[in-house]
């Protein structure tokens, strides 16, 4: 086995009208994030308190904030941020729970039944309520709502993969392979992760949907991101005070990330629908 | 059935305990001396001491484990450290509100969900179900805290026909529940419409269309009926997001339910009555899900036998 599946599955994927769209969105956002100190027109936290709600204008396109900072480039250092948090929450929670839901697939036996356990009692906990808990405790900051989006994000791919494992620790090429002396490590790492791999590949696509969705939301509430590091969800939060008056604070952060959430969703639907031909027709 | 319930309930058991060790663990996680933050710097050493023996902090760690679990059971978490209310009380008097944004969220999702999932189906790969699809696509990207002000920017602030915050009338509900309902509504649709067309494709169907039942009525009147087992999954794992979208339309409505509640505790850092909600919502969750299951196996018999 390789990741040959994977490879497939991307370039499959992408025929799709809506996962193309999907690509698109991705890539713009992602250069806009990687280029953002070079194309925002100012920067994200001048004030200028002259202008302070401004509409939308020539100058300032999205126009401008409570502090009269201009909302395009803030959206733009926005995305920097969303994508530093989708990155390394699917990163962490993808690594971690691949590892330990691989383990106790293949192991079985103690080391399964305490993972399952733990994977029982995170998935009790509704959505982000886990999350909403943790930074709670342990204080609002871009740091913690790393660990704590990755605390309950690593469940979903122990879950899948060790579901993947059972399928596959007892296939013939994995028992051959078992037969020609290859140790556990081995067998891990080069015949049964890699089987499993098209499917985490999708998990973490529509994980990085969930992690910029969950940031903007713990960021809405206070929990994350705290200002003046603009984040998506603090901006809105910022906004609503002010739906009256400048209903232009809540439009635009929101749509960006409506947009960057649809483009990862259509993109996760395509490669789903790629590495899983059977589910299409549905 | 009996067995089948009987062995529901006592798996449940021990996630029921995992939770509510997890939820005690909490504030122990609190970086440095969680009476020191939640009275904060400018408390004197003498107040810090009170408040510790007050939460019992003070005792070994088993001992707070078991007390903490027994007054679990007696409905007993404790008093709020901002309004000396008990935890339960504060807690009981906020739940009508939230079960009430609640239920209206989930009839405003049945409402659209089922309709436009079952003419999706039926006219499948035509530009209804385009149209179907791409909204439902749509209504799952959009975050309830954009959607919600933006429905507020145009419901009441350019139209003003509805109220913008607050609990009262049905008036006061329609956003929050609007706001609330939408992503389960999506993702409803969308398994409505999956549901039905793979019914469609079923003997049973095909042998009524060859009897002369239409198109519609072969949707209505047979494959919808037995598409609804895996729809009733669906919106048993779906409460869970219902539940945590409560905190956030709450917040975004100043609704006075037990999600706003949370934040609010959490903003004043009252431990006690955070650990509360904490455990409601999860209690509640836990028991929606059993209750999915149990009508899942009642639904299909297939299931209560494996």
């Amino acid at each position: 086995m390789s990741a040959m599946p994977t490879v497939r599955a991307v370039r499959d994927a992408v025929k799709g009208p809506m996962a193309r769209f999907g690509l698109a969105v991705v890539v713009v956002a992602a250069l806009a994030a990687l280029f953002a100190p070079w194309i925002s027109p100012y920067n994200p936290n001048t004030q200028d308190l002259a202008l302070r709600l401004a509409g939308p204008s020539w100058r300032h396109p999205f126009g401008l904030d409570e502090l009269g900072r201009d909302i395009l480039s803030r959206v733009l250092a926005g995305t920097r941020i969303s994508f530093l948090v989708g990155i390394v929450v699917v990163s962490v929670s993808s690594v971690i729970g691949s590892l330990l839901g691989a383990m106790a697939g293949y192991f079985g036996g103690w080391f399964d039944e305490i993972v399952s356990r733990l994977i029982d009692i995170l998935l009790a906990f509704p959505g982000l309520l886990l999350a909403i808990a943790l930074v709670a405790v342990l204080g609002p900051s871009l740091m913690n709502v790393l660990l704590a989006l990755s605390v309950i994000g690593w469940v979903g791919y122990a879950r899948l993969v060790r579901g993947q494992v059972l399928r596959t620790r007892e296939i013939d090429y994995v028992q051959a392979a078992r037969a020609l002396g290859a140790g556990t490590p081995r067998i891990l790492l080069r015949h049964v992760l890699p089987a499993a791999m098209p499917a985490v590949v999708v998990q973490a696509t529509l994980g990085m949907a969930g992690a910029i969705v969950s940031e903007a939301a713990l960021s809405f509430l206070g929990l994350g991101v705290q200002p003046p590091t603009p984040s998506w969800g603090t901006m809105l939060s910022a906004g609503v005070s002010h739906l009256l008056d400048a209903p232009h604070l809540t439009i635009f952060p929101g749509l960006a990330i409506a947009l960057l959430v649809l483009g990862f969703n259509f993109l996760g639907d395509g490669l789903r629908d790629a590495a899983d031909p059977k589910g299409v027709q549905a | 059935m009996v067995s089948f319930i009987a062995r529901r309930l006592l798996l449940t058991v021990p996630v029921l305990l995992g939770v509510a060790t997890l939820v005690f663990s909490l504030i122990h996680l609190v970086p440095g001396d969680p009476v020191q933050a939640m009275l904060g710097e400018g408390a004197t050493p003498a107040d810090v001491a009170t408040l510790r023996a007050r939460l019992g902090l003070d005792r070994p760690l088993y001992v707070q484990y078991e007390s903490f679990l027994v007054g679990l059971v007696h409905g007993d978490l404790g008093t709020s450290l901002r309004t000396n209310e008990p935890v339960t009380q504060a807690i009981a008097e906020r739940i009508p509100a939230t079960a009430e944004l609640a239920v209206a969220a989930m009839i405003v999702a049945v409402l659209v969900a089922l309709p436009l999932g079952v003419i999706a189906a039926a006219w499948r790969g035509t530009g209804i179900d385009y149209t179907a699809t791409a909204v439902s696509l749509l209504g799952i990207s959009i975050p309830n805290f954009w959607l919600g002000p933006l429905l507020a920017i145009v419901f009441a602030v350019q139209l003003g026909w509805l109220p913008v915050s607050g609990r009262g009338g049905l008036a006061h509900l329609i956003l929050p529940a609007l706001t609330l309902g939408a992503p389960l509504a999506a993702v409803l649709a969308r398994m409505t419409r999956a549901s039905v067309v793979e019914e469609l494709g079923e003997v049973y169907v095909l042998a009524a269309r060859a009897k002369g039942v239409s198109r519609v009525g072969a949707v209505i009147r047979h494959a919808f009926r037995n598409s609804l087992i895996p729809i009733v999954t669906i919106f048993g794992l779906q409460f869970g997001a219902v539940l945590t979208g409560t905190v956030i339309t709450e917040t975004i409505f100043a609704w006075p339910g037990v999600g706003r509640l949370l934040i609010q505790s959490i903003s004043f850092r009252d431990y006690p009555l955070v650990q509360g909600c904490i455990l409601l919502i999860a209690f509640t969750y836990v028991a929606a899900n059993l209750l999915t299951d149990l009508a899942y196996g009642l639904l299909d018999p297939r299931i209560r036998y494996e």
